[in-house]
């Protein structure tokens, strides 16, 4: 019945939608625990390319500091996986630094649900007052993204620097068990390749209603013009915040999860060269539309593990050649190539002449 | 909403806009009455567009104040704000929003809670639709409402605009040369719709085209280099010396427009 | 006292690299993030230079080299410059984002190519036996030579760039087209041999800064990207089109990393030059000179 009223290209979606979620589900028949274990880390990827999708793809923002927010969700679980390891006593890192006591502000990541909160909260926080000091003043454009550049490297220097209370250069590492479960043990990754999927699903479907809602709308208005969309009555700044913050709130769930499949975290992961390679992914697989996204940060990050794992040297090359070449002749991405294609073999097809977009509302 | 006509709804005091030591604007007054069709005239450089950018908010002006409605001090106001609270704007260059479709364009532009919150949650009602469908078929763009704006011609994205403004549903709409590229046939049909819309509404419009205003002006303002040079009804400003010596050198352009009109 | 030598000669660097971006950032809208590889060309050319001294010429000559290094820098970081503009730049004008991307992309190739042909690991310079040394000030505090080398350079690069902008034809017709393309399109420029020159230049420099960094330490293939975001923070901090702004702006983010690191921590210092940064912008969110324009979005 509800079917039957939607135009075909919907249905066409939803089956695709279904299609891939079946066979997320069913990958552990399939695949080996260490090919498991990969692909669980890249759908944690995935949430993080959704999120910069909204970000960049959507709202007309580059951030370059995803990787700030991803990392501060990776250490906010790597600290509970930490202090409940250690059975009540100090992290190791901690002892070598000559820490006698608990720093105050590692003492509430004892417990799981503040962990998770914070891992959410903290990048969301964190985006938010950048974004407030920023967005409010017009700052925007490279300038902005010059600032979330310059985050990231000021962040990763104090992570290094405060050597005692973030285990330095070798992150937040050396855990084993959740609720006394291994980590490494098959049964827990599959558990926790299944919850990575669920959140995935949950990431996308929050990401979809917001950019269907007004509220994207307006998004979109924003990237097309800014200083438009104030002379209509909403204030472009508040709109940016929210964007940017759920945003980094969807790079610290991907950390936490990435945190609990590779089993360590460190200022590394969330250096310059992280972060930029977070939006490759949502270049490649085509800013502006979500599934693009996640099938931009699935297979780049499959492709990086098949070839870097022989020729690290070449990898390297790829990459930048394929930063020039989706720049200057994909701006939309494979998502956008895609769509082309299939327009142009629809205008060859059909006879439809009009090229503009059906709007599902009228 | 409904208050007597003949009240004062916005008051410019000594406004002087200072753009880096050029002074656009110099101690202008202005004031406009609700219910008004008023048109700000005078020669390229007199500070009309402006005016228009300090009612609105765009500039700020150095000295001076802008009173709105029951005496609402808005000169230090955001643009958001003062959009909210009831002035509307329409830019000389068609500014829409490209990648929406016109629907879109209309949905967003339409009068309605501005915040994030009721953004995200906001659904399409029935009474809101038939709104834009009015709309659309007001400014004859009803067969390319699925059309992305972009892909729109000049004087369609004209249209959008004006359509977009009046969803808003401002007291006071500001329009900077609304009929420039546009052809007889519509420029007579924004002639009526101006007068149409000044029975519930205050409309300010800056216009170069004077046959244009000497068919639909009751009264004029009349700037040159930033300050009030003449105000009152049209054949008082064309009678006016001062006035025609400010046109005098611009005579040829006057005619040009006037031919084109 | 020492702290704010120290501070001068930070600035001075990074004014020298933050001078390219400016300029190519307000002439054509594009942000070039493989800046910190022409650095780095500017760099390992001085070290080729150093070494064929050493191979083919008397150990007399040897002292000398760095006066070829300076104008060799120049000239190959030149020409890489013209090579990127004419092969890439030019199709990314007026798209910041696009081009910060792609021109990243183009660096990461150059920092690998860098590597296979020097190795991984940081190689050193020789510095010429006449800048070893230092002056002894009041007090105690060593001023050593080089650094007042370099601060010397880069009063000569201002300078020249200076005349260049400002004195010369060709600086002219530069200025016309940062302030209206169209326009200066319309006199008969040819805007995209000036986009192309000015481009160079602006690499050019940063080849010379790369020269200069010979003095202070060992290079290496990613040598660039230490400084390319602190080049840019100045970008931000100075404003664009004016060189007044980038002067400032370098002198302002050197003195206070200096100054913040020699008071706290190397990494907390980094902080509060950020947190300083952001809050400077709230005052002027343009940046110290800013163009100002009647249109609604640009």
């Amino acid at each position: 019945m509800l079917l039957r009223t939607m135009p075909p290209q919907r249905i066409w979606l939803l089956a695709g939608y279904a299609a891939a979620a079946a066979a997320l589900f069913c990958a552990p028949l399939v695949l080996s625990d260490f090919r498991l274990n990969l692909l669980a880390k890249f759908l944690a990827y995935a949430i993080v390319a959704l999120g910069l999708d909204l970000i960049w793809g959507y709202t007309g923002i580059l951030s370059l500091g995803h990787g700030v927010f991803f990392g501060l969700g990776g250490y906010a679980m790597a600290m509970y996986l930490k202090l409940n390891a250690g059975g009540g006593r100090l992290p190791d890192f901690m002892d070598w630094s000559g820490l006698t006591a608990l720093p105050w502000f590692w003492k509430p990541f004892g417990s799981l649900t503040f962990a998770v909160l914070a891992g959410i909260l903290l990048p969301m926080l964190l985006a938010l007052v950048l974004g407030y000091f920023t967005f409010r003043n017009r700052i925007r454009g490279v300038y902005f993204t010059i600032l979330t550049q310059a985050l990231v490297i000021i962040t990763v220097t104090l992570f290094i620097g405060q050597q005692a209370y973030t285990g330095g250069t070798n992150g937040v590492t050396g855990y084993g068990k959740l609720f006394g479960y291994s980590l490494a043990s098959p049964d827990t990754k599959r558990f926790l390749y299944w919850v990575t999927v669920v959140l995935l699903f949950g990431a996308f479907s929050l990401c979809r209603y917001l950019v269907k809602s007004r509220f994207g709308k307006v998004l979109r208005a924003i990237r097309d013009g800014e200083n438009r969309v104030r002379f209509i009555g909403y204030n472009p700044a508040v709109y940016q915040k929210v964007a940017f913050s759920i945003s980094a709130g969807l790079a610290g769930l991907a950390g936490m999860l990435f945190v609990l499949h590779v089993g360590i975290i460190s200022p590394s992961m969330m250096g310059i060269v992280p972060s930029i390679e977070m939006v490759l992914w949502v270049a490649i697989g085509g800013r502006g539309t979500l599934g693009g996204a996640v099938l931009g940060a699935i297979l780049l990050n499959s492709a990086k593990s098949a070839f870097s794992e022989s020729y690290p040297d070449i990898w390297i090359l790829f990459m930048g050649a394929l930063f020039v070449v989706v720049v200057v002749f994909l701006p939309k991405g494979a998502a956008g190539l895609f769509s082309q294609l299939k327009r142009v073999g629809r205008r060859k097809a059909a006879d439809e002449g009009a090229n503009g977009v059906r709007h599902p509302a009228v | 909403m409904k208050e007597q006509t003949g009240s004062v709804i916005l008051r410019c005091d000594e406004v002087t806009v200072d753009f880096d030591g050029f002074k656009a604007v110099q101690g202008m007054n202005f004031s406009l009455t609700r219910g008004e069709l008023r048109f700000l005239i005078g020669p390229n450089g007199a500070g009309k567009t402006t005016m228009l950018d300090v009612i609105c908010g765009k500039v700020k002006p150095a000295e001076g104040k802008v009173l709105f409605g029951g005496g609402v001090d808005i000169t230090r106001k955001k643009e958001h704000q003062i959009a909210e609270l009831g002035i509307g704007r329409k830019f000389q260059t068609p500014s829409i929003f490209p990648s929406l479709t016109v629907f879109e364009n209309f949905e967003i532009a339409m009068k309605q809670n501005r915040g994030v919150f009721a953004a995200m949650r906001a659904k399409l009602r029935r009474e809101e639709r038939e709104r834009i469908a009015a709309q659309l078929a007001l400014v004859g763009l009803e067969e390319k409402a699925a059309w992305r704006a972009g892909g729109l011609s000049h004087g369609e994205k004209q249209w959008l605009e004006i359509g977009m403004m009046l969803l808003q549903e401002p007291e006071i709409l500001l329009l900077d040369e609304p009929v420039a590229g546009m052809t007889d046939g519509e420029t007579e049909k924004t002639g009526e719709l101006l007068q149409q819309i000044r029975k519930t509404q205050s409309i300010v419009v800056v216009e170069h085209d004077m046959e244009f205003v000497r068919s639909f002006a009751s009264k004029v303002t009349v700037m040159h280099e930033g300050k009030l040079l003449k105000e009152g009804s049209m054949e008082d400003v064309q009678r006016d010396n001062r006035v025609t010596e400010v046109y005098l050198g611009k005579r040829r352009d006057a005619d040009a427009s006037r031919s084109t009109a | 006292m020492l702290q704010l030598f120290n501070g001068i000669s930070v600035s001075s660097i990074l004014l020298l690299i933050a001078l390219g971006l400016a300029i190519t950032f307000g002439l054509m809208k594009v942000i070039n993030m493989a800046h910190g590889e022409l650095i780095m060309i500017g760099a390992y050319t001085a070290y080729v230079v150093q070494n064929l001294f050493a191979a083919y010429l008397p150990d007399a000559a040897f002292g000398w080299y760095f006066a070829l290094a300076i104008p060799a820098s120049f000239a190959v970081a030149f020409a890489f410059g013209l090579v990127l503009e004419m092969g890439l730049i030019r199709f990314l004008y007026g798209r910041p984002l696009d081009s910060l991307l792609a021109t990243w992309g183009v660096g990461l190739v150059l920092q690998q190519i860098a590597r296979s042909l020097f190795g991984a690991p940081n190689v050193g310079v020789t510095s010429p036996e006449w800048l070893n040394g230092g002056i002894t000030a009041f007090g105690g505090a060593v001023f050593p030579y080089k650094r007042l080398f370099i601060i010397g350079l880069v009063l000569v690069c201002l300078f020249v760039m200076y005349l260049y902008i400002y004195r010369s034809h060709s600086g002219r017709r530069m200025r016309a087209v940062m302030q209206n393309r169209e326009m200066a399109a319309c006199l008969g420029i040819s805007t995209r041999s000036v986009d192309a020159v000015t481009f160079a230049i602006g690499s050019g420099i940063a080849g010379i800064a790369g020269c200069a960094l010979t003095l202070i330490g060992p290079i290496g293939p990613s040598i660039g990207t230490y400084y390319i975001v602190d080049a840019f923070m100045v970008v931000v901090l100075g404003g664009v089109g004016k060189l007044v702004g980038t002067v400032f702006g370098a002198l302002g983010i050197g003195l206070s990393n200096t100054l913040f690191e020699y008071w706290t921590t190397a990494s907390l210092g980094k902080v509060l030059v950020f947190l300083c940064i952001v809050a400077f912008l709230q005052w002027k969110p343009m940046g110290l000179v800013a163009m100002r324009s009647r249109s609604l979005d640009n």
